[in-house]
């Protein structure tokens, strides 16, 4: 791959989890902060592996969930009990029981949308191109090889030095990849 | 029969010492990935293929024709009369809706137990589920009478300033339904995500390239967005095991909170659930089993993972059976005559022939399930899978019609008879389902890649120990948790 154009990283390529695992540890404690591991799988462990804390993703879920239930609620109480009152056989206009099952229905539906459509937003997807995408190695990521990325805008980065720290991480040759294939 | 103990291959063999093999044959990553997805990226299309879809879109033709007949004709086309009201629309309704029970099951509340074996059939029993709610939902959408009104179904403002009755559980079906398809939905396409980015790496063909480059909406295997991906599929999970447990509890309603003997019964919720996923997994079965053999992937569905639906098929088909001898015993205790007559005469009245089909084939045949020769041989597990099928489908026919055609009054009393465009509208759902399930396996990853290659032994970080517990989601092995200290 040419060199010129403006630098996005640098990519290592490794055999087997365990070896990533390791080597994700090593970036973890040399202080990097842009940087990612990329397998065609979750690999166990590896959050800790790379210090990643938890997300706010539940929390999310959680609060659509209640805006779910409350709509569910005012939604049911103005239709049938305000708007469009329907009196048969004496029973409340509005009554909880019988509103239960479409409650519960829109709290889960309201927070599976935050849980499906917060993920992606949070993972920054869709996202159709990545630089990653021009190196041909980097398409065994989503197949049967694990690799560890480190960007070149992370404030540590040293071209040499990191070149020389991810070479001693136990994978093969280190990689250049540029932010776009043709400049 | 193969000899079970000198077969290499057998993984059913229940050695507690040991975790159970769930990918055969020396695969690593590699020949998993191969394995899958040349099945669409590469291999020609199978000759069959053509033939069935070529059966299966004609069999869709009639379907829509029908439908076209009666929105044209009204509801008199079909073989409804009063009393019986409800006829094969609604049958066919909850006998779809009930099959799609497996998919959820599998993939939400097997994914919460830990069993590692549903990653095999998991997205196939998802694909099944989606395809079978399209054809349930169908049923009310055309039974309606005046389907040009559909919409008053939906609380959407009109010009009568009318809004739909939230206390009828037709209602809730219509929401029940309506979020299980949704939410479904949502989780079959975000497991598949990963899939499809494999599918875009391997594919070699520029529209493929560019069709599963955009379904796969850039995913590049980072771990930052894997850590937070399994967490929404943690909640989507969890999210989705309520679901599926109430949605059959609220078509079940639709029965239940009716005065009708026979209808009118507390037991319907848990009844019907564990009658939807008896007869989820009997399709899962009665489809996998093709699949597996025609696409080589036994290797990844192995006899465990048959064996294994076969258990569930087993212990729900006997609660099935427990539903069916409490109705009785409540009917003779409850000391209700119109109850006990309903009985009666659901098993000795004119529907007597369809009542003994269903005790057949949901009570009597799964129970040879017992026997682990049958729990292992596959066709006649197959043919078992077929018995289960039918049964579960009289079965609402039964409560349906049996009910409804000798209710409180005798001078009321009908049979009814369902007429040509009945059966061929119930015979056409199943053209659009087989052609639903046909471009899934032509266009689609069959089998869950990623997770499959997550449960197999290479995936585990530490090598040389194995893990015999547990999952890849959530728990964090004890050595990683207490040296990985941030």
């Amino acid at each position: 791959m040419s060199n010129d154009g403006k630098l996005y990283g640098l990519l290592i390529e490794f055999e087997s989890a365990s070896l990533l695992m390791a080597a994700a540890a090593k970036c973890r404690d040399e202080g990097f902060k842009n940087w990612d591991v990329h397998t065609p799988f979750p690999v166990h462990g590896m959050d800790d592996a790379m210090g990643i804390r938890g997300t706010r993703l539940p929390f999310i879920v959680l609060v659509s969930g209640f805006a779910g239930l409350g709509i569910a609620t005012l939604m049911q109480w103005w239709m049938n009990a305000v708007d469009y009152q329907f009196i048969i056989s004496g029973k409340p206009l509005f009554g909880i029981p019988a509103n239960v099952p479409i409650m519960f229905e829109l709290t889960v539906l309201l927070s599976a949308f935050a849980a499906f459509f917060g993920m992606w937003i949070l993972n920054g997807l869709p996202r159709w191109y990545h630089p990653l995408f021009t190196n041909r190695r980097f398409r065994r990521a989503t197949q049967d090889r694990y690799f560890i990325v480190v960007e070149a805008k992370d404030p540590k980065f040293n071209l040499e030095k990191t070149r020389n720290f991810m070479a001693d991480l136990g994978g093969s040759v280190v990689e250049e990849v540029n932010e776009s294939a043709e400049d | 029969m193969k000899s079970s103990v000198t077969d290499p291959f057998d993984n059913t063999i229940d050695d507690p010492t040991k975790p159970v093999e769930l990918v055969l044959g020396d695969h690593d990553l590699t020949s998993v990935t191969e394995l899958v997805s040349d099945i669409v990226l590469e291999r020609k299309t199978p000759l069959a293929w053509y033939a069935a879809f070529a059966f299966t879109t004609g069999l869709t033709g009639i379907l829509f024709l029908m439908i076209g007949y009666l929105f044209v004709k009204g509801v008199g086309v079909w073989g409804l009369n009063n009393p019986v009201s409800w006829g094969w629309a609604i049958v066919n309704f909850v006998f779809w809706v009930g099959i799609g029970h497996a998919g959820t099951l599998i993939s939400a509340i097997l994914f919460l137990l830990r069993q590692k074996w549903r990653t095999g059939i998991n997205r196939f029993a998802e694909a099944m589920t989606i395809f079978a709610v399209i054809c349930a939902g169908i049923f009310p959408g055309i039974h309606v009478g005046r389907v040009w009104v559909v919409y008053w179904l939906f609380p959407i403002p009109n010009y009568q300033a009318m809004w739909p009755n939230f206390r009828s559980p037709l209602l809730w079906d219509v929401f029940a339904v309506g979020t299980y398809a949704t939410v479904s939905l949502l989780f079959w396409y975000m497991g598949m995500v990963p899939d499809l980015a494999t599918f875009r790496d391997r594919a070699k063909g520029r529209i493929q390239q560019i069709v599963y480059g955009v379904l796969s909406l850039g995913w590049n295997g980072s771990h930052r967005h894997w850590h937070r991906y399994e967490k929404a599929y943690l909640l989507l999970a969890g999210l989705a095991t309520p679901l599926v447990l109430s949605v059959h509890s609220v078509v079940s309603f639709d029965f239940a909170t009716a005065q009708l003997p026979g209808w009118h019964t507390t037991i319907f919720p848990p009844y019907f659930v564990a009658g939807a996923v008896f007869s989820g997994f009997a399709m899962v079965g009665t489809l996998l089993i093709p699949a597996r053999q025609m696409f080589g992937l036994k290797s990844i569905i192995t006899l465990h993972h048959l064996e294994n639906m076969n258990k569930i098929i087993l212990a729900t088909g006997s609660m099935v059976g427990f539903a069916y001898a409490t109705e009785f015993f409540i009917a003779w205790y409850g000391g209700n005559p119109n109850e006990s007559f309903a009985f009666i005469n659901r098993a000795f009245g004119p529907y007597a022939w369809a009542y003994w089909i269903m005790v057949t084939c949901n009570v009597i045949t799964p129970q040879l399930f017992w026997s682990k020769k049958i729990r292992t041989n596959i066709p006649v597990m197959w043919v078992m899978y077929i018995f289960v099928n039918i049964g579960m489908w009289f079965e609402r026919f039964v409560i349906t019609v049996s009910s409804l055609s000798r209710d409180f009054l005798p001078s009321a009393w009908a049979y009814y008879d369902p007429t040509i465009v009945d059966i061929l509208t119930f015979v056409g759902s199943f053209g659009l389902f087989f052609t639903l399930i046909l471009l899934f396996i032509r266009f689609a990853p069959m089998v869950a890649m990623a997770e499959v290659k997550t449960i197999m032994p290479i995936a585990d970080a530490h090598s040389g120990e194995r893990r015999s517990v547990g999952d890849y989601h959530g728990d964090i092995p004890k050595d990683v948790r207490d040296g990985g200290a941030r």
